[in-house]
């Protein structure tokens, strides 16, 4: 037992309605990396956040060394050692990466010496591949360099247990790739790296061993040499996945989407969309592939009526207003936004409400206005919550306290129930387990083959071929060209991507 | 021993909620006899004084009514604007306003109308109109130029209540004011019925209508409903369709509509002519109010009687005990401060661990 650094044991957190640990039990042994693997809602990041003392458990007991320990805050448990990076950054935008390491570490006292910080960052930053300057501000970084960051600071402190909460959800496949390459770095200089995910793929990958979870439960542990995607898949939703969902020839209708020479701009003020011109037809499903920060969220943003733009954009005919949302959801124009809890939810709202965000603009609704109380929206709200086997104690449940998976279910239940002619989905899945990604696909689909147009917006590969009729690559806001949605074209579409591809489709 | 702050994973329970909010109230008291001891008198007398006439007497009570009614308007038109996160802290000044027009229509313009079924309700729009104007010129600041409207209501509370004292000083100075600086008096007409010898008038009923209004307006109106999306998550709102613009205008509106009826009822009501600082923070205590009772319009009802009561028991104080009236203020003060700090035990929970 010599080299187990931390053992969980029997550890029962439970909130409101949901019994999030069930006494689980989790050793790490010293310099493996390991996968712990499960569904949205699985209890991971639960279990995590109680190894890092940001929550207490009800029962159970933490070892580090097979020293029983009380952790009771991230304060203390970085004395033990034990770092965590969660999918939410804790980095000050307007400091350098410098200062950020060094904020909240006492023994700089009040003036740091930051010359000799910043030489141990760029000789950190050298041995680990991690290619972060110390100087730069972290507002200039793309969120892939500021989970390098991140990693940098629990290097620096000299964490020998890292606890990495789905840390590629955010990165490119060459991002991911380096992380990787900084994992193996890390594990043969002594550390041992927990690493939530539920991305299959990457589990085998990177790991020694798997832990699977379910439902708060520890299902099993066993060594990656004996696993593979199948039974892993099994393991963490309880019955087998189909992960590639099958899909009918398309039988394309008329045009719903039609955008012409759309120009919008950026948050920054910058062009992020420079002339996109596309259409969209009933019953197809056009993929949008693109390395992320190429202009996918102003698209989408900009044709559901959000953002400012110039240009065209005809639904079903009818020529849009710029900043008109209400006629688009009247046209039956659904939107499954990239940010769901930010822009699609209201989280200190019952979930009830959240079904219904849009009922006086729905066409299957005609509440008279004057007359009108949010109960006699329950009982629809209780028949999606079946419908759709969201996981809640009730409908009344503010939709903050819904795991991600069962969030993303209420906007998507909210939007398809409102009988859609266009859906534009961003990146649809993501943060979402197997399982819920197959009932996304599948919903979608179906509505595909119901006659609706949708145009998916996706950074997964994977997913774009699964969905697809026609994949668009978009890159740094262009269409730079068509392709077909099957593995033979993915040099091509790769090649696109990185915006050396040809125009012509 | 060990005292562990821990978050909350759920909502505070409503009777917890309560508990908080008493005990704001309570801790406010205690800190209130403190103070009183501090000017050498007996803070036990000073709570017997201060609650015995108001909530003990029928003429105090009526007192407290009386005072309660302005109250309860400015605490109804704050929390409907605080239900959507506009922080609107202008009813002082919408108030103002409200009396201002009601002056205006009363004496200066419908003068010659004598039938008062047709005389109240024109003050009442006049009232209510310009209450709606001074707040939604804050709103549509906020909407469409992104000011902060907490900044912008509280400016125009200033200039409203300048803008009384010059009226009065001024050009509004009654024929038979001996050169004091009031108004003339309302005619008859203008004047809302009288009930008893203590000045009970119709204000207070039209208050308690106001709140069920509000009641309505907040649960069973599609604008309720938006209200709610636009108070929880703005960007929500503008993705589901709703017009956030037009709704911050709306609801700044009927904020400072329900604002300048309190001030038109406080004219035709209780006092019958436009003066300085006839509000002693009327639209302040409303915060304070609102607060307590947690956006939730009957409640509200009960916390305006409450601090009207107060209002009145200080007044009290002041006269036989000789303890400045400002003490009010200071009351009013460490009860939102104790309420504050309440949050935290509505967000956080407490335990004690021993080691």
């Amino acid at each position: 037992m010599s080299d187990v650094v931390l053992r969980l044991s029997g550890i029962v957190k439970s909130f409101p309605g949901v019994l999030a640990n069930d006494h689980v039990d989790f050793t790490l042994k010293r310099g493996e990396v390991h996968a712990l693997l499960g569904e949205n809602g699985a209890g991971k990041t639960t279990l995590m956040n109680i190894a890092y003392g940001i929550y207490k458990p009800d029962e159970g007991d933490i070892y580090v060394d097979n020293r029983r320990v009380k952790i009771t805050s991230p304060h203390r448990a970085m004395e033990y050692g034990i770092g965590m990076i969660q999918q939410h950054f804790s980095l000050v935008p307007s400091f350098s990466v410098a200062e950020n390491i060094t904020l909240g570490l006492k023994e700089f006292g009040i003036f740091p010496k930051m010359e000799s910080v910043k030489k141990k960052i760029e000789s950190l930053s050298q041995k680990f591949g991690l290619d972060v300057s110390a100087d730069s501000h972290i507002w200039q970084l793309s969120v892939g360099e500021q989970q390098r960051v991140e990693i940098l600071k629990l290097l620096y402190m000299n964490a020998r247990i890292m606890i990495l909460d789905e840390p590629t959800a955010i990165l490119t496949p060459q991002e991911t790739e380096n992380l990787f390459k900084t994992i193996r770095e890390m594990v043969k200089n002594g550390a041992s790296v927990i690493f939530i995910s539920h991305k299959l793929k990457e589990v085998l990958k990177i790991s020694d061993r798997i832990t699977v979870m379910r439902h708060g439960r520890m299902l099993d542990t066993i060594p990656t040499s004996v696993a593979d995607e199948r039974i892993l898949a099994r393991k963490m939703v309880g019955r087998d996945v189909l992960l590639k969902v099958s899909k009918k020839p398309s039988s394309p209708g008329r045009e719903i989407l039609e955008v012409e020479n759309l120009w919008s701009r950026g948050d920054k003020g910058q062009y992020a969309i420079r002339g996109v011109d596309l259409k969209v037809r009933s019953g197809e499903i056009l993929g949008i592939a693109g390395v992320e920060g190429n202009g996918q969220r102003e698209l989408a943003e900009s044709i559901y009526g959000l953002r400012r733009y110039t240009g065209r954009v005809v639904i079903d005919g009818e020529d849009m207003l710029p900043l008109d949302v209400t006629s688009r959801i009247r046209r039956g124009v659904a939107y499954i936004p990239q940010d769901r809890k930010g822009l699609a939810l209201c989280g200190g709202l019952p979930i009830y409400y959240n079904f219904f965000l849009k009922v006086f603009d729905s066409p299957n609704f005609s509440f008279n206005p004057y007359m009108f109380n949010p109960s006699y929206l329950r009982r629809g709200a209780e028949q999606m919550v079946k419908d759709y086997s969201i996981s809640t104690p009730s409908v009344d449940l503010e939709a903050k306290y819904l795991s991600g998976g069962n969030m993303q279910k209420v906007v998507l239940a909210r939007e398809i129930s409102g009988s859609p002619k266009l859906i534009i989905a961003v990146h649809p899945t993501r943060g979402l387990d197997v399982g819920a990604m197959e009932f996304i696909y599948k919903s979608l689909l179906r509505e595909r083959n119901k006659g609706v147009a949708i145009l998916l917006i996706a950074g997964d590969l994977e997913e774009i071929f699964t969905l697809s009729d026609r994949v668009g690559v978009l890159y740094e806001g262009e269409i730079v060209g068509y392709s077909k949605p099957d593995e033979s074209h993915i040099e091509e579409i790769g090649l696109m991507m990185a915006g050396v591809g040809s125009i012509d489709a | 021993m060990k005292l562990i702050v821990e978050k909350r994973s759920s909502r505070a329970s409503d009777l917890s909620i309560l508990f908080v909010s008493l005990f704001s109230v309570l801790v406010a008291l205690i800190i209130l006899g403190l103070i009183i001891l501090s000017l050498k008198k007996n803070p036990i007398e000073a709570y017997i004084e201060l609650v015995s006439w108001p909530f003990g007497t029928v003429a105090g009570v009526v007192q407290t009514l009386i005072a309660m009614m302005p109250l309860l308007f400015t605490s109804l038109g704050l929390l409907i604007a605080f239900k959507m996160k506009l922080w609107n802290i202008g009813a002082e000044g919408q108030f103002y306003m409200g009396a201002f027009a009601a002056t205006w229509g009363a004496l200066f313009v419908f003068d010659h109308i004598s039938n008062p079924w047709l005389m109240v309700p024109l003050l009442m729009i006049l009232g209510m109109g310009s209450g709606a104007g001074w707040a939604a010129i804050s709103g549509l600041m906020r909407a469409y130029l992104g000011v902060n409207e907490i900044l912008s209501t509280l400016m125009l509370n200033y200039i409203a209540i300048h803008w009384v004292d010059y009226l009065v000083y001024g050009p509004w100075k009654g024929a038979q004011s001996h050169n004091f600086p009031i108004t003339a008096t309302f005619p008859k007409a203008a004047i809302l019925p009288q009930y008893g010898a203590n000045g009970l008038n119709l204000g207070i009923f039209f208050a308690l209508i106001t709140s069920i209004f509000v009641y309505y307006l907040l649960k069973w109106t599609r604008l309720g409903y938006e209200i709610e999306i636009a108070g929880d998550n703005i960007r929500a709102a503008e993705y589901s369709g709703i017009n956030v613009k037009r709704t911050i205008v709306i609801v700044m509106a009927i904020s400072g509509a329900i604002s300048g009826l309190g001030g038109m009822m406080e004219m035709s009501g209780v006092l019958f002519r436009l003066q300085p600082n006839f509000s002693p923070g009327y639209g302040y205590t409303a915060i304070i109010i609102a607060w307590l009772a947690r956006l939730n319009p009957f409640i509200a009802i009960i916390v305006s009687f409450f601090f009207g009561g107060l209002l009145v028991g200080t007044q009290q104080i002041q006269l036989f005990l000789q303890i400045p009236f400002s003490l009010i203020n200071v009351f009013q003060g460490l009860v939102l401060f104790a309420l504050l700090s309440g949050e935290i035990f509505l967000r956080y929970r407490i335990k004690v661990v021993r080691t």
